[in-house]
């Protein structure tokens, strides 16, 4: 197999889409950044790629929702396109805004007859926050997150809380297996209530920082992994040893391994 | 028909607006209060039935997880009926819009996504909406003014809306506009400088005045505007680049161009020293200094002020001052990369009670967290991460707050430099112009005063951020496809001032009716002087123009041509083909009149500094230090700013073990395929501007380069940028102490081999009113002067932090100690005055810069820290802290330099004296003796170790003393201000 190619998906106001570039490039993938005009210009272009990353950043100013300007976009003029994408058992990554584009566009498949199981919405504090958070990953469906138990990864957000539309609606995304990632204190087990502030940031519901869905090909997380592909992106590398390559490029050399 | 979307929260969803507004108005005595608010969207269409509005808000503007909306035309009483978690109390509604041709990105979005959903054409609004209980109707007003609107640029409306239409704008019918000059006495001429917000001198109104005698015609209004534009002192640094007599106790000095003969001579010098080994590449004359980084990049550095247009909308004028300054990157060489920021802040304490503001003030806390929130909202959307800054409290910024936003771009070497050629089409690129920031730049350069928000509302603006990030986006595409020969910003001044400076040595013509509009109504003069922002002026042989306007539609960035270069050595300005302006370039640029302005600098009369000794025992001032709001944490305001986004982050604001201490410089690496990093680092301490601005401006210059040598810059690569934000320069007094401040510049920059290579001034930051007795009052800002510094590291993996490590590890100071306790904190928290401010002692400091340099190139220093505010025991306490571990330390044998008249006061000076150039430092005992061989030359003392448990103990060589636990410290180092 030849190495994956990767779309980095540009748009108005995403502005991870270089280091992400930089961390695919990292693990061994060939990665091109392409505006989502000239996408929707050319929907036959996402044929040539394996993996479509939505990175980070502001879409559309984060205007009337996060993510919701571009997802609005996908959906009216290339519905088609990602779905099709999606099903060809190509891989799907969502960063941060990307996690709230592609939970927008229903491509993260949780949405049922009575609409969207969930949403990311403000966090519970109300602003924009900047801070490395402990995590836990749920490694047993999601392909992303292969071999990776615990991990420590920034998060830069205001409307990265994940709520449910109500109890069932978490008990389906819990049972499913479908909460790939979650806030949880390296030196303690992980756990479905809700902690408090600043370990589960925002306040999301099960301490759910990333979602993905059921065939583990599409996932969405808050953090930010590419923030962590160097050993001197951590916040204490200069007092602790920081085990090399940074725990952050194995979900990138994960979707590369994917393919081989 | 004009229809209305609200937002509410879904039932059982937290109303934060609502909650936060509830506890703001309790803060101002109104503790019955309850709110609720929704977000509305005003829809405009021809023909929009309900059932379409409905698909709109189903399918964009609402998130049903999490959000329930109201519906119905602007004037149905649904929408102005309280949410039932009121209850049956009677509320009032009070309705927040912007006015008319205010930004709405917001709006904008919408309507760009309105068009993907088939409704081509349709126009939107956003409002905000507050149902307040516990107030009366006459209430609601004066509590939303003071809690939920800004005069300046929004209107508030309590009760249901009345309005039928978005439409902004109504037609222009040209008519040329002749301002009557040639024949005004002096008093006319200075009236029309006042009443048309020109705010010329009067030697200039005469000069122009003489122009048009022998030109025998009156000019145009936009003639005068553009002079006016180009000679302000926000454009042109007239006092500070003007002439200047100045007397201090040395004597006279006389300046033909102060600045040319102090700071820039300084750089020049230097570079002629370095000859061939000279790495600065760009400098005084861009938008920004440019500097050598490595083989294939340059670098450059800018820091702006956007104090006026803060003052008075704190949002929007924050917001505005970072946009400018990341376009003074995007315009300088080529097209510099926007890489990190850095944003400083000076405001009156927040705890300034509302009734004891003068009219015309914003309550200090709404000014802080107005900045605060403007400068992240830009910043973060942009993409450029904040990595460095400071605060400053201090009652005499009251009126005037001071918001210095700066950038550091990447710039390949070969784009470094531009030049605009005659028969090159002038093209216009980002935003639309509107009437937004009309006299921004003769605005800025006048003094504040409670009349000031009615007579420059316009003046004041909002940001689109993410219209300035697609320009910036495809800005550098077009800049590597080398497809135009020059760029600029358009900041202050507009189009007059952009064109006027990248045609100053050709000329240009200029057709005003090609540019774009927000909306129609704007007449020529309008459109040539408007500030709307995220807009650049290119320069483009014509054979590229269309592959450029390709390009930059690709990425929905609209391009027009404005205009041509034309080799006239005019400014040649037309609407719709008729000629409406014609200046000499000539005249515009080197016709203003010399005026001599007086300086005058008489030193402050030293007092002793004589502190009253109750007890020995000086742990309370330590604590008090800590949570003084100079020092405090700074973390409500940090975490909100993205300080990693673009990768690059390798020392952080904050570090250590919770990663909750004081950084000394930030690093980041610009290229993610490099070791190479930038450490950015600032120094600011008006205090001692109070004692003495040679040495508070000596002292800035310190802690810049000291701040980036503790994180490991090369001391010998380090360039300085000088902001003067001072008060009103016309007094002798006042310029006195400027000079005598850009005078330490000079000869601290050859004393470090650090040459400026930016700098900018913001003038007469006073506040004038009157008092309620009827007396005629002004407030000026302390001299304060902000030094920025950008260091090189060569490998950002020796990089040090300065949180403590390890147990048992060794404590060192490097530096000597002296009796300097003019304008210090401990002075401050003790309410004692005296005192003589810290001087700097080059040869000591450079011989310190440097061992610490190698020490830390070698793998010596676990921990390295500057000691500034309080002295050697914040510097440690910060340390402990920022690390988790103890320390057990006696200073009595720290070497301490000039007179002292008692133990009490050697110990005291040990502990807290803010003596420059030193260093704590933390070394493993097993590097001990080659780093204590490698400090020859160096006053330095062995003060003590770092232990496991949280005791924090220093002693001294008297009783004074300090004992407490590393926790109790981290409580009062977090106890400052918060948002």
């Amino acid at each position: 197999m030849p190495t994956p190619r990767v779309l980095v998906l540009r748009s108005p106001g995403a502005n991870c889409d270089e280091e992400t570039e930089h961390a695919f490039h990292l693990a061994g993938a060939e990665v091109q950044r392409v505006h989502v005009n000239q996408v929707i210009e050319q929907p036959a272009l996402l044929d040539g790629y394996q993996v479509l990353c939505v990175p980070g950043g502001f879409s559309y100013g984060d205007d009337i929702a996060a993510g919701r300007v571009l997802a609005n976009l996908c959906l009216a003029r290339l519905p088609d396109a990602l779905r099709a994408f999606r099903d060809a058992g190509k891989l799907m990554l969502g960063i941060c805004n990307g996690f709230q584009v592609l939970l927008k566009t229903g491509l993260l498949g949780s949405e049922d007859d009575g609409g969207p199981l969930a949403t990311l919405t403000w966090n519970d504090h109300g602003r924009f926050e900047a801070r490395w958070t402990q995590l836990a990953a749920d490694n047993q469906r999601c392909v992303f997150l292969r071999g990776i138990d615990r991990i420590e990864l920034p998060i830069a957000h205001a409307e990265g809380k994940i709520a449910v539309r109500d109890s069932a609606a978490l008990a389906t995304l819990v049972d499913g297996g479908r909460i790939a990632m979650r806030y949880a204190p390296t030196d303690a087990p992980v756990t479905d209530t809700p902690l408090s502030f600043p370990t589960n940031p925002n306040g999301s519901a099960a301490n759910a920082a990333g979602l993905c869905d059921t065939t583990g090909r599409v996932f969405g997380l808050m953090p930010h992994p590419e923030r962590f592909v160097d050993r001197t992106q951590h916040p204490r590398w200069t007092r602790e040893a920081i085990a090399e390559p940074a725990a952050g490029l194995r979900l990138f050399q994960n979707a590369v391994d994917f393919f081989s | 028909m004009l229809w209305e979307v609200d937002i509410h929260p879904a039932e059982g969803c937290p109303d934060r607006v609502g909650q936060r507004l509830q506890s703001e108005a309790a803060a101002l005595g109104f503790s019955q209060v309850a709110a609720a608010t929704a977000r509305g969207f005003l829809i405009e269409g021809d023909s929009l039935s309900r059932a379409e509005v409905q698909h709109i808000a189903q399918r964009l503007l609402i998130d049903g997880v999490v959000e329930r909306a109201v519906i119905g035309t602007v004037t149905d009483t649904a929408l102005s009926q309280a949410p039932l978690v009121l209850g049956d109390r009677e509320s009032q509604l009070i309705s927040v819009l912007f006015k008319t041709g205010v930004m709405d990105p917001v709006a904008q979005s919408t309507e760009g996504a309105l068009s993907e959903l088939g409704f081509a054409g349709v126009r939107v609004g956003t409002l905000r909406k507050h149902w307040l209980t516990g107030i009366s109707a006459a209430e609601a007003a004066p509590l939303g003014k003071r809690l939920l609107a800004n005069d300046a640029i929004e209107q508030l409306v309590v009760g249901p809306l009345s309005m039928t239409s978005l439409a902004a704008g109504s037609p222009y019918r040209f008519e040329l506009r002749r301002i009557a000059i040639l024949d005004l006495d002096d008093a006319g001429l200075e009236r029309l400088s006042r009443e048309g917000q020109l705010y010329l001198q009067l030697e200039e109104m005469r000069t122009i005045q003489r122009y048009f005698q022998e030109q025998r015609r009156e000019p145009t209004d936009i003639e005068l505007e553009s002079l006016a534009q180009t000679w302000s002192e926000h454009c042109s640094h007239k006092t500070l680049a003007g002439r200047i007599a100045y007397r201090d106790e040395q004597g006279e000095r006389h300046f033909d161009n102060m600045l040319k003969e102090t700071i820039f001579a300084a750089t020049l010098r230097l570079r002629e020293q370095w000859g061939e080994n000279d790495w600065c590449e760009s400098v005084f004359k861009d938008n920004a200094g440019v500097v050598r980084f490595d083989e294939v990049d340059n670098v450059c550095f800018k820091v702006e002020t956007h104090n006026h247009p803060s003052a008075l909308e704190p949002y929007g004028g924050a917001n505005t001052g970072l946009g400018g300054v990341l376009r003074d990157t995007l315009g300088t060489g080529l097209g510099a990369k926007p890489v990190c920021s850095t944003d400083v802040f000076c405001f009156a304490p927040p705890d300034t009670p509302d009734d004891q503001l003068p009219a015309g003030v914003l309550a200090p806390r709404r000014v802080m967290r107005g900045v605060v929130e403007g400068v992240r909202d830009y910043g973060n959307r942009m993409g450029v991460p904040t990595v460095n800054g400071a605060v400053c409290y201090d009652e005499r910024y009251l009126g005037n707050p001071l918001v210095y936003c700066g950038n550091v771009g990447l710039l390949p070497r070969e784009k470094t430099h531009k030049q605009p050629r005659a028969g090159d089409l002038i093209v216009a690129a980002g935003g639309r112009t509107g009437r937004d920031g009309i006299h921004g730049a003769t605005f800025s350069s006048a003094e504040l005063t409670s009349e000031s928000e009615s007579l420059s509302g316009g003046a004041v603006q909002i940001g689109n951020a993410i219209e300035e990030k697609k320009l910036t986006d495809v800005l550098l595409q077009a800049r590597d496809r080398g497809l135009y020969t020059a760029v600029t910003d358009c900041g202050a001044g507009g189009f007059s001032s952009a064109v006027g400076e990248m045609g100053e040595g050709i000329g240009a013509e200029v057709e005003l009716a090609w540019a774009p509009l927000k909306y129609a109504g704007l007449s020529y003069t309008e459109i040539w002087i408007s500030e709307a922002q995220e807009r650049m002026v290119f320069s483009v042989p014509e054979e590229k123009c269309d592959e450029l306007i390709t390009l930059f539609k690709s990425e929905g960035v609209e391009a027009t041509v404005i205009g041509r270069f034309v080799d006239t050595g005019n400014l040649t300005l037309k609407y719709d083909g008729q000629d409406v302006g014609e200046l000499p370039m000539e005249f515009l640029h080197n016709g203003r009149p010399p005026v001599v302005r007086q300086a005058r600098y008489s030193p402050v009369r030293e007092t002793p500094f004589a502190p009253h000794h109750a007890s020995a025992d000086r742990t309370e001032d330590l604590l008090q230090i800590l949570s003084a709001p100079n020092v405090a944490s700074k973390a409500s305001i940090i975490r909100q700013y993205d300080h990693e986004v673009q990768g690059g982050s390798v020392v952080k604001p904050l570090v250590g073990v919770g990663e909750g201490g004081p950084s000394d410089a930030a690093v980041v690496r610009p290229k993610l395929n490099s070791r190479r990093g930038l450490a950015i680092a600032c120094g600011i301490n008006p205090r001692y501007g109070d004692h003495d601005t040679y040495r508070m401006a000596a002292s800035a210059i310190d802690e810049a380069i000291r701040n980036c040598v503790a994180v490991g810059a090369d001391p010998a690569r380090i360039a300085l940028l000088d902001n003067f934000c001072w008060g009103d320069c016309e007094k002798p007094d006042t310029l006195g102490s400027l000079v005598r401040a850009a005078l330490a510049c000079h000869d601290l920059s050859l004393a470090f081999d650090a040459p400026f290579v930016s700098g900018k001034d913001s003038l007469n930051n006073e506040f004038r009113y009157e008092s309620a007795r009827g007396e005629r009052v002004s407030i000026a800002i302390p001299p304060t002067l902000l030094i920025s510094a950008m260091g090189q590291v060569a490998d950002v993996s020796r990089c040090v932090t300065m949180d403590l490590k390890r147990a048992g590890n060794k404590l060192y100071l490097l530096g000597a100690t002296r009796c300097e306790f003019g304008g210090s904190h401990l002075g401050l928290v003790t309410g004692v005055t005296g005192g003589v401010a810290p001087a700097v002692y080059p040869a000591e400091a450079r011989a310190t810069f440097t061992a610490v340099h190698r020490a830390i190139g070698a793998g010596m220093v676990a921990a390295c820290h500057d000691c500034s505010e309080g002295g050697v025991a914040v510097a440690l306490a910060e340390m402990a802290l920022a690390g988790g571990l103890g320390v057990t330390a006696d200073l009595s044998a720290l070497p301490l330099e000039g007179d002292f008249e008692s133990a009490d006061q050697r110990a005291l000076a040990a502990l807290f004296s803010e003596s420059n150039s030193r260093f704590v430092c933390e070394v493993a005992p097993e590097h001990s003796a080659a780093w204590e061989a490698l400090l020859e030359g160096v006053f330095f003392a062995a003060i003590g170790h770092v232990t496991e448990a949280d005791g924090f103990t220093i002693a001294t060589a008297s009783a004074h003393a300090i004992g407490t636990r590393v926790p109790k410290l981290d409580e009062a180092w977090r106890g400052g201000p918060t948002l």
